[in-house]
């Protein structure tokens, strides 16, 4: 099933919190939704899941509108909101049930429903506490939970594994990649490997637009060739090494490696490579390298490029 | 329908789960026990079978009892965010505002059923033939000024996230439709003086609790009703209305 966001534009008080996005979700695809805080991800979550509407613009959900038939939209949707809000004063089982007979699951599917997630989320041991006794991680597994409950076509994840131990996130990445396979998911999150570990395509958002949209690896090859190589040059002093690094053809940056004596790394334009000239450099100079490192192009720094200009 | 009654049932549950329902109930049949049976000027003392008395007094407990019950009611959702869990399930406002209406008035039916025993004891005191007509439009006349007042507290609750402020927002327009437009009513003469009176709930709930049940007291509770609930609505949807 998929989603299609048609030119959104979200406005508060005059200020564009969405700014004319558009995008499409196919189904088996998993989407990783990325930006800096305040960039509008949940923003535009919420206006796929019907909560707020849009000030311009249209999401369809399996071509229903979520202007003209937002019941139809919910129903295929399963949701978990930002900071995955829950009425702690009731037990597991019961939210579980109230969520699922919300979502119209049939009456005599409930029970086998409810069993299936707790399997699923591992919630087997605190099915029968207040969720407001549980911990943070348990309560996300909860909220997961009743997002999953009417086994639903597309899910909308705000954050989903925030709170998590380190062995929990790797569950539930799987669980989300299992999903994804015959599901549409949208999920959002600051953690950036989380993306290349669950996500089929990344799309990057800033300021309301759509900074980027690719997979992890059309990304990288889109800022490919500006590449940063980490060298150490001895004998020389740091301030000339720098100056002379300076002059070199296609370099764009240079900065030193805390820490590090005589050690800098060196950002390069996407035009061509610099590595001959800088060890040409050190012959004339009479400097010695004796490290010369190119790293690959990390997912961190197309993210801090794209969001900080 | 069924949305409805899946929330209604959640709510009342969540009542008899917490403490509210019981202190509540205590207190109600507390206040409305002590003066309908042991004050001076109780059953006893006026030497009729009726239970005027009890209906004077449950509408004021009533007056505090309701905004207690329906000030959590979208405070808290809107506070710690289930507001959103729950508008993003496929229901509407309106199902979500009707079910917790029919929890507050299921909660108000359920207090009053605790004082069938009062109607019971004072049906056997009565020496000649006993008027029930009377007794069945005083319960009627309670449903219907609590579910006005039951909207009323819902709307309260909606424009908030502070129960207590919603508490008092309810507290003080009961206040105003249970006193003040009477009083106020009193000064003024003339059209403004009825206008004043019609508002006033205690002109409808009088007449009705005396067995006179006009169509032009239906339609008032009936319309108070449901400005709450659009209110309740629009400030539900507010959020929903694009610029």
């Amino acid at each position: 099933m998929e989603v299609v966001i048609k030119n959104l534009v979200k406005k508060y008080d005059g200020h564009k919190a969405v700014d004319n996005v558009s995008f499409q979700v196919n189904k088996g695809e998993v989407l990783g939704f990325l930006g800096p805080n305040g960039a509008g991800k949940s923003t535009t979550m919420k206006i796929i899941t019907c909560y707020l509407a849009p000030s311009e613009g249209d999401v369809e959900v399996g071509g229903y509108s979520i202007l003209r038939e937002p019941e139809k939209v919910k129903q295929l949707i399963g949701y978990l909101p930002e900071n995955n809000p829950l009425y702690l004063d009731m037990p597991v089982i019961d939210f579980l049930e109230f969520s699922a007979l919300l979502q119209g699951v049939r009456k005599d599917m409930v029970q086998k429903r409810i069993r299936e997630m707790v399997v699923v989320c591992g919630l087997g041991g605190e099915k029968h506490k207040l969720i407001g006794e549980l911990s943070k991680g348990y309560r996300q597994r909860v909220g997961l939970a009743q997002a999953m409950i009417h086994d639903p076509q597309v899910l909308i994840l705000d954050e989903p594994t925030t709170g998590l131990d380190p062995n929990q996130i790797i569950e539930i990445r799987k669980l989300i990649k299992e999903l994804g396979k015959e599901k549409t998911v949208i999920l959002s999150t600051h953690i950036l490997p989380e993306v290349e570990a669950t996500c089929d395509r990344i799309l990057i958002i800033n300021k309301g637009k759509i900074a980027a949209d690719g997979t992890a690896a059309n990304l990288r090859s889109a800022v490919q060739g500006r590449e940063i190589i980490r060298i150490k040059v001895e004998d020389g002093q740091m301030t000339d090494i720098m100056a002379a690094l300076h002059t070199i053809p296609f370099v764009t940056k240079v900065d030193e490696v805390l820490g590090k004596e005589n050690t800098f790394e060196v950002q390069t334009e996407r035009m061509g490579s610099p590595k001959r000239e800088i060890f040409k450099m050190c012959v004339e100079k009479g400097w010695i390298l004796t490290e010369m490192t190119p790293f690959e192009t990390r997912l961190e720094d197309i993210f801090h490029d794209l969001t900080t200009n | 329908m069924r949305a409805i009654l899946i929330i209604a049932r959640k709510e009342l549950q969540s009542f008899f789960d917490s403490l509210i329902a019981y202190v509540l109930l205590i207190v109600f049949l507390a206040i409305t026990g002590f003066f309908t049976w042991l004050l001076e000027s109780d059953v006893f003392f006026i030497k009729q079978a009726t239970l005027s008395v009890f209906f004077g007094y449950a509408n004021f407990a009533l007056l505090i009892f309701i905004p207690a019950v329906t000030m959590k009611m979208l405070a808290e959702e809107n506070k710690s965010g289930t507001i959103e869990l729950l508008l993003t399930k496929p229901i509407t406002n309106w199902q979500v505002l009707w079910g917790k209406f029919l929890a507050c008035l299921a909660l108000i039916v359920f207090a009053l059923l605790c004082t069938l025993p009062y109607y019971i004891t004072v049906a056997n005191l009565s020496v000649g033939k006993f008027d029930h007509g009377v007794i069945f439009c005083g319960y009627f006349a309670i449903l219907l000024t609590s579910a006005a007042y039951i909207s009323i507290g819902l709307f309260a609750s909606s424009i908030s996230n502070n129960q207590i402020v919603s508490f008092l927002i309810a507290l003080v327009i009961g206040v105003i439709f249970f006193f003040i437009f009477g009083m106020v009513s009193n000064v003024f003469g003339g059209a403004l003086g009825d206008t004043l009176n019609y508002l006033d709930f205690m002109s409808h709930y009088g007449s009705i609790s005396r067995g006179v049940v006009d169509s032009r007291d239906l339609i008032y509770f009936g319309s108070i009703m449901l400005l709450g609930m659009v209110l309740s609505e629009l400030s539900l949807s507010k959020r929903t209305i694009s610029e």
